[in-house]
């Protein structure tokens, strides 16, 4: 791993919700939603998180913006912003740092959530939604943050008139650039972007995602990109990340993860997605039964109930995440010997 | 072979207080028995409510069936279904009965107070004339069809028991309890896991072959309707703008909403650079354009297109769609 142009890098990240019951609201379990899990993000690429609900790629998301505090591990940001004079950047550990810190760095890492009806306050005009991050960090003010904001409506195309408007007056893609344009307002490094077309409909969906790729472009971001649907991911990735029951269980680049899958489970989704041409008669892998329930997950690889490779191994030891050469990383103790059916090409 | 359902010239409309919608604007299609017709188009084109139209569930008021017929073929006889009345005896023994639906959303369509095993019963009861012990022997034959581990066990449960997968396949069961000609099923796999997708998915195929019912998939996803339709209709503020057999549709795409629609998702099996979005959002339902309701957004605009609406007509044999460049 070429460490130098790494903006983000996860370290052993850990977050457990606790199951509470009876009048003492003791703790009986623990939901392990993201449990011990490595990656990087480098500057100006897209990372794509998928999974199935559940599988704790939302949390992952806000555990790296601390929405969510942690429960062990290490989110190391490199800051430009925080930079002393001497240096490139500051690398700060995102889950210890101070208060002060952490405002500084809400600059630097934003959020595009998934529902543009719940996401923005229906009382406030498109003009204070998207200007009022400029305003929490005394970035601009007065006339000078009114023209900003139009210059950011204009950016994620909208009118620039529109800043007297409410949301309810936008429809859903307009209202997603809305949210778009307030996640751009203090110029981040990074963008968390968490499912945020799968609200949307078909034909608005490849307006958000050209927008967001010419965004990237224009303004040198770097993306987190969170979604369930792997045609999508495929599409707008570098690299991704397939999660299953809070652990990754393979990343790699793009090409890479669907050409030459290496994980079981990335097999069985690749194959599963219903691909829009009569003729692609591939057959499908149809995984058995449903993702098991986090509380009480299964014993030695999570996946073993499910897997049509599965053997002993599998169900007593638990496979760790290692490293396959390349970017190709893989949570499998078969990962060696099979030989998985890459996507076929229509 | 006579058609099972045909539709001809729909229109369903709504009287809100801010004006007309007209949903379903002039619909003609017609489902052949055991086949599936695959529904497409985005929100608020009308495809819900055509669906309701047939099963006689539009709330009236402020929904109201305009103009149109729609001819239920059984037994060589033929019923018209807009003549009756929905709340009537012979619309409630074919709802359900002879014509079931499935919903999108398996939740809010199962009631939590009842376990599964009641529910199922129920329509059993009701439309077989049979008694309460050979209902539950059917319901648990079907919880087994569907595909639901320990049937005699999960039919005392309750839906908040089971998981959003399994709860489809309870309301897949519910709706061929009763072996039904026709099963019409909206976005029956829009709230699920692409895994479970694929396998609720997987068991319509199958039993649709097994209980010889015809299908009217009502759907957004191109993929679901590739893998699933026989014939596809596609629509476009209310009214259908292209319909073929699934190959046509896919392969020799007439209509540029639908050749939009295809540019306008990615694939896994092939790669693109770049999406080729349809500009412009769907119009107000208030504000629907005159002429072709496309043309606003449609990169192929003529000056007739503005001024008259397309009848939707066959451009080739087999083939019909609702577009001025096949004048």
């Amino acid at each position: 791993m070429s460490s130098d142009n790494v903006l983000l890098e996860v370290k052993n990240l850990k977050k457990y919700f606790p199951v509470r019951k009876g009048i003492l609201k003791r703790v009986v379990a623990q939901v392990k939603a993201v449990d011990d899990v490595d990656l990087y993000i480098k500057e100006r690429e897209t990372f794509g998180l998928v999974g199935e609900s559940g599988c704790g790629k939302t949390t992952i998301g806000r555990t790296i913006l601390r929405l969510i505090e942690p429960t062990a591990g290490k989110v190391l940001f490199r800051s430009k912003r925080l930079a002393g004079s001497s240096e490139q950047y500051r690398e700060v550990d995102v889950v210890v740092a101070s208060p002060k810190v952490m405002k500084a760095l809400r600059r630097d890492m934003q959020i595009v959530f998934q529902d543009p009806y719940s996401s923005l306050n229906p009382r406030m005009t498109v003009g204070s939604i998207v200007g009022e991050p400029l305003l929490v960090h005394g970035v601009a003010r007065g006339s000078e943050r009114e023209d900003r904001v139009r210059q950011l409506l204009g950016a994620v195309g909208l009118k620039p008139d529109h800043t007297k408007r409410y949301p309810h007056e936008f429809s859903g893609g307009q209202r997603q650039r809305i949210g778009i344009a307030r996640a751009l307002a203090l110029e981040p490094q990074l963008i968390v972007a968490d499912e945020p077309i799968s609200a949307l409909d078909v034909s608005i969906q490849a307006q958000v995602l050209n927008l967001l790729e010419d965004l990237q472009d224009e303004f040198g971001l770097t993306y987190l990109f969170i979604a369930h649907n792997l045609s999508v991911v495929k599409h707008i990735s570098d690299r991704v990340a397939v999660m299953y029951l809070g652990r990754i269980v393979e990343l790699a680049r793009t090409e890479e993860l669907f050409d030459n899958p290496k994980h079981p489970y990335t097999e069985a989704l690749m194959s599963a997605v219903p691909v829009p041409d009569p003729d692609y008669s591939a057959e499908r892998i149809i995984l058995e039964g449903d993702v098991p329930s986090p509380v009480n997950p299964p014993s030695g690889c999570y996946f073993h109930p499910r897997c049509r490779y599965a053997r002993e191994v599998c169900k007593t030891e638990t496979p760790v995440y290692r490293h396959l050469g390349g970017e190709h990383f893989v949570t499998c103790h078969l990962a060696d010997s099979l030989n998985l059916r890459p996507v076929r090409k229509g | 072979m006579a058609p099972l359902i045909e539709v001809r010239d729909l229109k369903t409309y709504f009287y809100t207080d801010d004006g007309v919608v007209r949903a379903v604007d002039g619909v003609d299609f017609t489902i052949e028995p055991e086949k599936t017709l695959g529904v497409v188009g985005e929100s608020g084109c009308g495809k819900s409510v055509t669906a309701l139209s047939i099963m006689g569930l539009v709330q009236m008021p402020p929904g109201k069936i305009e103009a149109g017929e729609i001819l239920y073929h059984r037994n060589g006889n033929v019923t018209e279904l807009t003549n009756l009345n929905p709340k009537g005896k012979e619309y409630r023994s074919i709802r359900g009965n002879e014509i079931a639906m499935i919903f999108q959303e398996p939740m809010t369509s199962l009631n939590p107070v009842y376990t599964i095993g009641n529910q199922i019963m129920e329509a059993i009861i009701l439309h077989q004339k049979v008694g309460k012990k050979e209902a539950r022997e059917r319901a648990v034959t079907m919880l087994e069809a569907v595909g639901i581990p320990l049937p005699r066990q999960r039919i005392d449960e309750y839906p908040h028991q089971l998981s959003g997968g399994m709860r489809q396949r309870a309301m897949i069961a519910m709706a061929l309890s009763c072996n039904p000609s026709l099963l019409i099923a909206d976005e029956p796999t829009t709230a699920l896991d692409v895994t479970i997708e694929a396998q609720v998915l997987k068991l319509m195929h199958d039993l649709r072959g097994e209980f010889k019912t015809a299908m009217m998939l009502i759907t957004h996803d191109l993929g679901v309707i590739a893998s699933m339709a026989d014939d596809v209709v596609v629509m476009y503020l209310g009214k259908i703008v292209e319909g073929s057999t699934v190959g046509n549709v896919f392969h020799n795409t007439k209509h540029p909403y639908t050749q939009g629609l295809m540019n306008s998702i990615p694939s896994l099996a092939t790669k693109r650079d770049r999406l080729v979005p349809i500009e412009g959002v769907v119009p107000d339902p208030f504000e629907i354009p005159a002429g072709c309701g496309f043309e606003p957004r449609c990169p192929q605009s003529m000056g007739i297109c503005k001024r008259e609406t397309p009848p939707l007509k066959e451009v080739v044999p087999g083939h019909r769609a609702a577009c001025w460049l096949y004048e």
